[in-house]
């Protein structure tokens, strides 16, 4: 209803009043008021002052593209020395070090760079990360949801949201100092243990670092993105829909299972897909436990790189103009697949939360 | 129950359903977990580095003990102080363009999408733009840069918030103002804004938490600096990026201020976004609805 409303009053002829309240200034212009008060009570109610209030506001509006184009732009502009020197074998190729032979694929001293160790770290890390979440926060979501006592459930939801508050660089120096040495002393000997012979967790990293940790600190970083989206699209579920469940005799579990999560998966996914943005472009926090080496591994346990951890960490020592615009080309990257990534969960979140308490009546 | 018929079955399902609700009582207590040990290890590390030095001192050169990040502190605040200024009044006449003039238009929802789009984009891309833009002409890394960078990184926040809260405010008072023969652009300012003030401004400090512990975009940027420096024109430090380096030295003495920054930044952080809950959670603008 209110909608519906909103549209009707811009289109009332409400410059009628302010030209009539226009004639009559000198009556409340009291002595006292100044000069932006007197030019308010002559010019202020102009046809003219109100345009122009309406096109500074569709500017700031208009800005926001402004900034997504001036990013583009930018980074396409510096990028351009790597791209003319590489095009696309940029995301895959590899070279032979003429001395060992073995393969490798960033050598800023000899001007050779791929992206691809980068790339693997990246992927990774997030997958690993969304392994790791997922489970666990839309476990959250359906507890603070469905079955959480209402006194409960205000303060564990501030708590998971103070998550997300917490900047990425103390997520960072915590994972450095707590989580790293956790890993190393206890995690890792067993997970060698026992999944060793899968080859993902080999003994050959004593420092803890890599792309496991990386993988959980990420993991906690993001849970509350995935968490609130799908406590978000599991209320949007209209309740007509758990009733509807229920009164055919279904426990708890089935009524969350056929009724909620059924109707929200679409949500869920687009959380989860959000999450991942957040984890690809996440850089502080891997920076410091990720390990910083361009090799890629099939060990979990093993140093890596991530495509926003490398421009961390190289970008003010760039050796050459080279360098940089390679860097600045994985920025690119990373920028045009965030906001594919981002754009596709908006979408799905929307086709839900949009959607669904228009289905009931 | 009298008439049950499948009493394996129906134990089963009470049995699952107890599990499930175990489990997810699990996952919160496995979410909590790391927040807790965040928070009681920075307060066991930084609480011991905390005095009045830290707040009025510059660092130290390496070995000799005390010193603090009052430069940091100083630098943070200008780069916050550039950004808010970019940052807020861009980003509420972009939400009053959102909830005011544009709705259900075509340009209001692509405004509105690209936004929520560019909230996603890492903060190290955000960096290398500003790098590319406002670094490389200048030559030198500056303080002003790293401002820039932060403020665009309100924009969308406080645009989105912005339109939230205008558009909870009642058509009613908007059609009163007009009634009386206020012009538009004063009854968008002082009467729906002025309504909406409290979940603006809340708005503002929840984009102006999240961009205070921001380090990536100040890497190549504000880029840090030893020494005091207002000089928008010069490199400057910033709690963030001091933590960084000093988390990533070698040496105890700068781990321990590491620490202790980190503790300063994450109480300001948890305070604005209490701060935020609260306001919000009073429901200021329910009253008026």
């Amino acid at each position: 209803m209110p909608e519906f409303r909103a549209r009707q009053i811009p289109s009332q002829p409400f410059e009628t009043p302010a030209a009539q309240s226009s004639a009559v200034p000198a009556a409340s212009s009291a002595p006292e008021s100044s000069a932006v008060r007197r030019f308010l009570l002559a010019r202020g109610n102009s046809a003219l002052a109100d345009r122009g209030f309406h096109w500074l506001m569709v500017l700031c509006a208009l800005s926001i593209f402004g900034i997504v184009a001036l990013i583009l732009w930018q980074l396409l502009l510096r990028s351009q020395l790597s791209w003319h020197a590489f095009g696309f074998r940029f995301f895959y190729q590899s070279f032979t070090d003429p001395d060992s032979h073995r393969t490798m694929y960033w050598d800023p001293v000899n001007s050779l760079f791929s992206a691809v160790p980068f790339i693997y770290g990246t992927l990774v890390s997030s997958f690993l990360a969304l392994l790791l979440a997922v489970p666990l926060a839309v476990g959250v979501a359906v507890f603070l949801t469905e079955m959480c006592p209402g006194a409960l459930r205000g303060p564990l939801a501030f708590l998971t949201e103070l998550l997300a508050a917490i900047p990425s660089v103390i997520y960072g120096f915590w994972g450095f100092f707590v989580l790293v040495p956790l890993l190393r002393e206890h995690v890792n000997p067993l997970l060698i243990q026992w999944f060793g012979w899968t080859g993902l967790f080999n003994n050959d990293n004593p420092t803890g670092l890599g792309f496991l940790a990386a993988g959980v600190i990420l993991a906690i970083m993001i849970l509350p993105i995935i968490s609130s989206l799908t406590r978000e699209v599991m209320t949007a579920v209209p309740h007509s829909q758990r009733e509807a469940v229920l009164a055919l005799g279904a426990t708890r579990w089935e009524m969350i299972r056929m009724g909620v999560l059924r109707n929200a998966r679409i949500g869920i996914v687009g959380g989860i897909i959000l999450g991942l943005g957040r984890a690809l472009g996440e850089t502080m926090a891997v920076t410091m436990v990720i390990g910083n080496t361009p090799e890629i591994h099939r060990s979990l346990l093993s140093n890596g790189s991530s495509m926003a951890a490398v421009i961390a960490t190289q970008f003010t020592e760039a050796v050459g103009d080279m360098h940089l615009s390679a860097l600045i080309e994985l920025g690119l990257a990373l920028f045009i697949v965030t906001i594919i990534v981002n754009a596709l969960a908006q979408l799905l979140v929307w086709a839900v939360t949009r959607g669904a308490p228009a289905q009931t009546h | 129950m009298s008439t049950n018929h499948f009493p394996l079955r129906s134990r089963l399902r009470t049995l699952t359903d107890r599990a499930v609700t175990g489990l997810t009582i699990l996952a919160t207590v496995i979410v909590v977990a790391p927040l807790v040990a965040i928070f009681a290890y920075l307060v066991y590390k930084g609480a011991s580095s905390l005095n009045l030095a830290f707040f009025t001192q510059i660092p130290k050169p390496v070995g000799v003990a005390g010193g603090g990040m009052a430069n940091a502190i100083l630098g943070s605040a200008i780069l916050l102080a550039i950004a808010s200024a970019i940052g807020v009044p861009i980003g509420i006449g972009g939400g009053i363009f959102l909830a005011e003039f544009g709705r259900g238009t075509r340009l209001a929802n692509a405004v509105r999408f690209t936004a929520d789009v560019l909230n996603g984009v890492p903060s190290i891309v955000m960096g290398l733009a500003i790098y590319a833009l406002i670094v490389i002409p200048q030559k030198h890394f500056s303080a002003l840069s790293g401002g820039v960078a932060l403020g665009i990184m309100m924009i969308p926040t406080v645009c989105r918030t912005t339109e939230e809260m205008l558009m909870m405010v009642p058509h009613a008072v908007r059609e009163a103002a007009l009634g009386l023969g206020v012009p538009n652009w004063r009854s968008v300012l002082s009467i729906t804004v002025k309504t909406a003030s409290p979940g603006i401004i809340t708005g503002c400090m929840l984009a102006f938490a999240r961009v205070a512990g921001e380090t990536a975009p100040l890497l190549f940027t504000a880029l840090g600096n030893d020494f005091w420096s207002s000089n928008l024109n010069q490199p400057i430090a910033a709690l963030p990026l001091q933590i960084y380096v000093y988390a990533l030295s070698p040496y105890d003495d700068w781990h321990r201020l590491a620490w202790a920054g980190s503790l300063v930044l994450i109480v300001l952080i948890v305070l604005a976004v209490s701060l935020v809950r609260y306001v919000t959670s009073r429901g200021v603008l329910k009253g008026a609805s």
